[in-house]
């Protein structure tokens, strides 16, 4: 077990982050990202898995600021640190100097993130016009031996074809060169394989890994998609409505879910290898996450947590550590005291 | 009309059929071009404007007399056409031919040019609208607003009321200013979808700023329908010449424009309908062509369509 002191310094750290958006009509204000923390260190991949409307997007959205702003916000007191400057606190030209170049970013839609009318070699050369002002046939190759990097065939001609002509799984590997063009420090990939099937997904996890390993950057990963996160996260966050509710390392997650939440999200993986009773279903955790301008007060969970109690309803718990020293946290009561897991009938 | 002008115009029909032709040729090897030339109206409409453009470059040489010369007031006064008079001449004995071609040079330029400058600021304006929203998007759509409320000969008669005589240049930019407030809703009609598009975030999230978002990655996919509201913008300003024009505060006789010249013979329309007749066919010729290319190029810059 690796304990926190002995890491590496913290590479981006994100403390507090809220990040509100008002609702038209005066519905009030959804509460997206609220009071999310945590620390990547260099060289790791940290995964964030959660539910869909749980925050995991707009907690990588708020990193870069590109929150749509209005109506989102990202509220004072919120912390996003990187190598020492508050990304919150940067004028827009010192912010446009960090993305693309330190921080970068890839979408989880290959299909349309890509600027139609332009080629591949164009976009892919684009960050690093902007970022090193290199020459236009300097930035071609850099473009085309950034395709060669992604696993492109034929990247000479590849380079001059537009987007239309590529599948989805070439378009994600573009996403991916162009990314990394400027070498970044940190990549956040935001549900990098969600729409593609599923043998292009592990080309495109294997290529992230490799790419992760030549070049030494961090990867904050981003995913609904369990499997993804246990074969390629070193440590996890789980997030649900909003909030951090469980945060460890893959293999202490996987062995010890402390959080129901984490357990139900788990248990809902469909194993081929588990003994099953033939026509039993898929384990579902029931309700759907509460929309985000009236979260539940209390935990948030518990109104679809199996072992809730008055406390639960009462008194929202912090994240608890689960043992000492482990870095493994959890948002849930249980933790002190576990004697309460029976299921409710 | 003698041998010589007669070669002139022949040269410049094969001229511009030629150039049709290598373009085609050459355009087959590009998806885009194919598409445009898969329309044969716009291929056509490219042709014939290819041709106006080109008699209204080498004006001198293709027409036969003086443009503006009065031949011979009392012999030659409306004057039906002949060999001599292709067109006819018309009430003050001008060769309605040589006025036709002249006058091309002045409406196919005050079209193109008084369209260059509605579209340019349009756009503009439109993106500026679209992209920025909230307080600049409601002031500068509410002064669209007032623009189209306005009826623009009005605001034409004013200027031409305020400033005695206009010159050729002041005309285009009047011409201009009255004509971008369609194309700057549509514009920002584009924009405001385009600028929620992924890859408009994902060239933000490489550290692009607004000026490159806006130029490099926004417009260029709006720019089918920029194009084709300049194309339709040329002959939407080339009829407000002639309706300017007919009103006697457009372009100051003697010089001919299309507009003018349908002015000068409406009086003796039923005498003598080729003085009205051929610069009026002119207009619909190229405002028909003009919507013809529109049609084709919109069609050619569809990223919607895949390649065949």
């Amino acid at each position: 077990m690796t304990s926190t002191s002995s890491l590496p310094p913290v590479l981006l750290r994100v403390r507090d982050l809220k990040t509100y958006f008002v609702t038209e009509h005066g519905k009030g204000t959804a509460r997206a990202v609220d009071d999310v923390s945590f620390d990547l260190y260099p060289g790791e991949t940290l995964g964030i898995v959660g539910e869909s409307g749980c925050g995991k997007t707009v907690t990588s959205l708020s990193i870069l600021r590109l929150v749509p702003e209005p109506p989102g916000h990202v509220l004072p007191g919120s912390l996003i640190e990187f190598e020492g400057r508050n990304l919150l606190a940067l004028s827009a030209p010192e912010l446009r100097a960090v993305r693309g170049n330190q921080i970068a970013m890839i979408f989880q839609e290959p299909m349309t993130s890509l600027n139609p009318v332009f080629t591949v070699g164009d976009q892919i050369a684009e960050a690093a016009i902007i970022h090193q002002h290199v020459s236009r046939s300097a930035a071609r190759a850099r473009a085309i031996e950034m395709l060669r990097l992604v696993g492109i065939p034929d990247p000479d001609e590849r380079v001059d074809h537009y987007p239309h002509q590529l599948s989805g799984g070439m378009r994600q590997r573009v996403m991916i060169a162009m990314a990394l063009v400027c070498h970044p420090k940190v990549l956040i990939a935001d549900e990098p394989t969600t729409a593609l099937d599923v043998t292009i997904q592990a080309q495109i996890l294997e290529l992230l890994d490799r790419l992760q390993h030549e070049l030494g950057m961090a990867v904050l990963l981003i995913t609904h998609d369990l499997g993804v996160v246990a074969g390629h996260a070193d440590r996890v966050v789980v997030m649900y409505a909003g909030r951090v509710v469980e945060m460890a390392e893959t293999d202490a997650l996987f062995e010890r879910p402390t959080h129901p939440y984490t357990e139900g999200l788990l248990a809902a993986v469909p194993r081929i290898d588990a003994p099953r009773a033939p026509r039993a279903r898929l384990h579902a955790i029931p309700g759907q996450v509460p929309a985000a301008t009236a979260w539940p007060p209390g935990c948030r969970f518990h109104p679809r947590c199996p072992y809730a109690w008055e406390k639960c309803a009462a008194q929202e718990p912090p994240l608890l550590e689960t043992g000492v020293g482990t870095g493994h946290t959890a948002r849930c009561w249980l933790v002190t005291e576990p004697e309460r897991k029976v299921p409710k009938q | 009309m003698t041998l010589g002008t007669w070669l002139a115009l022949f040269v410049a029909l094969v001229v511009a059929a030629e150039l049709v032709r290598a373009l085609r040729h050459r355009g087959l090897r590009q998806e885009r071009w194919r598409r445009f030339f898969r329309h044969r109206t716009a291929s056509w409409g490219l042709g014939i404007l290819a041709f106006l453009v080109i008699i209204a470059l080498a004006a001198p040489l293709i027409a036969p007399f003086d443009p503006n010369k009065q031949l011979d007031i009392i012999h030659l006064k409306n004057h039906p056409p002949s060999w001599t008079f292709l067109l006819g001449t018309d009430v003050l004995s001008r060769d309605v031919w040589s006025r036709v071609v002249f006058g091309a040079r002045v409406s196919l330029g005050i079209g193109a040019l008084g369209a260059l400058v509605a579209v340019s600021l349009g756009t503009l304006v439109g993106a500026v609208a679209g992209y920025y929203q909230r307080w600049i998007d409601a002031v500068l759509m509410r002064g669209v607003d007032v623009g189209l409320a306005l009826p623009r000969i009005f605001i034409l008669l004013m200027a031409v009321a305020l400033w005695d005589g206009l010159p050729f240049a002041a005309l285009v930019i009047a011409i201009g200013l009255t004509s971008w407030f369609g194309t700057s809703r549509l514009v920002r009609a584009e924009v405001l979808s385009l600028r929620q598009r992924d890859f408009v975030v994902a060239a933000r999230a490489l550290g692009a700023d607004t000026a490159r978002v806006i130029f490099r990655h926004v417009l260029p996919n709006a720019a089918a329908p920029i194009i084709v509201s300049a194309a339709l913008g040329v002959g939407n300003v080339l009829l407000l010449e002639a309706a300017l024009s007919f009103l006697g505060i457009g372009i100051k006789p003697p010089d001919a424009s299309w507009g003018n010249m349908i002015a000068d013979g409406a009086p003796s329309i039923y005498t003598a309908p080729w003085s009205t007749l051929f610069p009026g066919l002119a207009i619909s010729l190229v405002v028909m062509s003009l919507n013809a290319v529109a049609d084709g190029v919109r069609d050619a810059l569809d990223p919607r369509e895949e390649p065949a």
